[in-house]
């Protein structure tokens, strides 16, 4: 479980995490919304301790982790996969030497076991024939399943996505959702992810928070979203016409 | 007080660039890796810039001891001590800051605003030392080498401009150039080489690894980078030849 204790951020004078506090759950599929600029990427950075927190806390299972020195993080991220919203492949490597990067860094395999379990995850992602290119030479949203291929190379305990679907198709997104539900439920992870399109919230969301104005505006599961009273969720969730319309109906 | 600020995020960022490396077989793959990137490379530049260099000290020392009474060796001696203690370490510092310094800086940079740093980061990999200590001990073990190859291609490019031009014949300029020799200049240089090294590649890798922003502020850090690398190349060279020489 991850325990997110009344936590503030901000920079400079402009406050972006204001007192949030919220658990997060095994083999779940923690989703957190809200609009752009709401804060959500600082959020899940302050979780994995990419930003250092100004109050509060964030405790993985038992450990207080944002308390920890350097030294004893480490010990935690190594079970920690991480995609972020701009991909962050390495682009002076391949495709292949990206995904085979952690288990280099942190596992004694053989070339050969390296190779095969990075094309074990790019297989999953659907990534084919595309090993020895560069990530520049691959779209965008290839770059997106070969982040994701690399946040699973080392079977994570906790995976954290910062907006896997946006800038992707429909189809893709789908398939992505998938992937990430399925690692999800096969590892047992504690997932969160970051998102803004409502067709993973309404079939992915197990758990969801609304983060607006860098508070936690409403907390529920995609069951609950659709007959909540809370008017700027409404708002973000029925921000479309054919949703508004779809809601009159109803 | 900003300079105290810079200056101890500096120092906090090195003791993390110096901590025990995780994996010293991947430090020295990616130490070789460097070797290439940042020495190797730079050979061609060294041996343009040096070859002309001491072209024309030859020239413009033969050109102001036109004198009867000087003995015409004294132009070989000149142009060599003006290359082996000013020119290949310092100048060639220079030219390596301008060259690896917006390299570094950019390349580092570039790193941190798409968030392959923080991707390093969360793996567990401590990536100030994985990016940065592979190109400092590549510097330090390579520059004193492009300083010697400078100073080789200097002094026989003031003979080729002394002999075609006929200012100086060359008996005289070889004569010139192994009289009274003193082989510590030679280690001189190649001590300030280290220090130039270690200047540029820590500073250049200062610059590029706080970066904030975009594009325009990788740019902006690149040209920090080579700026700062100059003025404390310089520095430097003030401080080292006092301690040194005097
Ligand atoms: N490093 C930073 N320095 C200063 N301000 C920042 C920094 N990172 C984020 N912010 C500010 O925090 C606020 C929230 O940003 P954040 O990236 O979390 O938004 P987001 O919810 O992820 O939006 P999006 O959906 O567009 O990705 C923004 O107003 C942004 O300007
Ligand atoms: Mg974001």
């Amino acid at each position: 479980m991850i325990k997110v204790d009344h936590i503030w951020k901000s920079f400079n004078r402009q406050t972006v995490l204001k007192d949030i506090s919220v658990e997060f759950e095994k083999g779940k599929n923690n989703l957190i919304i809200g609009q752009s600029g709401s804060g959500k990427t600082v959020l899940l950075k302050s979780i994995v301790g990419l930003l250092d927190i100004d109050k509060g806390e964030v405790k993985y299972d038992d450990v207080v982790y944002s308390k920890l020195n350097f030294k004893k993080k480490k010990e935690i991220r190594k079970k920690i996969g991480m995609l972020f919203q701009g991909s962050a492949l390495f682009d002076s490597s391949t495709v292949e030497e990206n995904v085979i990067y952690p288990l280099n860094m942190f596992t004694n395999m053989s070339y050969e076991e390296k190779r095969e379990r990075a094309n074990f995850c790019l297989n999953r992602v659907n990534i084919l024939n595309a090993n020895q290119l560069y990530p520049s030479e691959i779209s965008g949203g290839m770059q997106k399943r070969v982040a994701i291929a690399r946040a699973i190379a080392l079977n994570p305990e906790y995976l954290f996505c910062d907006e896997p679907d946006s800038g992707l198709d429909p189809i893709t997104t789908l398939r992505i959702n998938n992937l990430i539900k399925e690692i999800t439920e096969e590892f047992n992870t504690i997932t969160i992810v970051n998102t803004h399109d409502m067709n993973s919230v309404m079939e992915f969301g197990e758990k969801i928070i609304f983060i607006h104005m860098g508070q936690k505006w409403w907390e529920g599961t995609n069951k609950d979203i659709l007959h909540t009273e809370n008017e700027k969720l409404n708002d973000f969730v029925f921000a479309n016409h054919m949703a508004k319309r779809l809601k009159q109906i109803k | 007080m900003q300079f105290f600020y810079n200056f101890g995020k500096y120092v906090i960022l090195l003791t993390k660039v110096f901590s025990k490396p995780e994996k010293s077989k991947i430090y020295y793959k990616q130490t070789l890796k460097e070797l290439i990137n940042l020495g190797v490379n730079s050979i061609g530049i060294v041996i343009v810039i040096s070859a002309f260099t001491g072209a024309v000290i030859t020239l413009q020392t033969a050109y102001n001891t036109e004198n009867p009474f000087y003995p015409r060796y004294l132009i070989g001696l000149m142009a060599r001590d003006t290359i082996i203690l000013e020119f290949s370490s310092t100048m060639v510092g220079l030219i390596l800051a301008g060259k690896i310094g917006s390299n570094i800086a950019s390349e580092i940079g570039t790193m941190r605003i798409t968030e392959q740093i923080d991707a390093l980061e969360i793996m567990g990999v401590n990536s100030a030392s994985y990016l940065i200590l592979p190109k400092i001990i590549a510097s330090v073990l390579f520059n004193p080498l492009l300083t010697m190859i400078s100073i080789a291609v200097g002094v026989f490019g003031g003979w080729i401009a002394g002999t075609v031009t006929g200012v100086v014949s060359s008996e005289d300029y070889i004569y010139g150039i192994q009289f009274a020799f003193i082989p510590f200049y030679v280690t001189y240089a190649l001590i300030k080489t280290v220090f130039y090294a270690f200047v540029i590649t820590s500073v250049s890798s200062y610059c590029g690894y706080f970066v904030r922003g975009g594009a325009l502020e990788v740019g902006r850090s690149s040209t920090k980078a080579v700026v700062y690398s100059c003025i404390l190349i310089l520095l430097c060279d003030v401080i080292l030849t006092q301690l040194i020489l005097s």
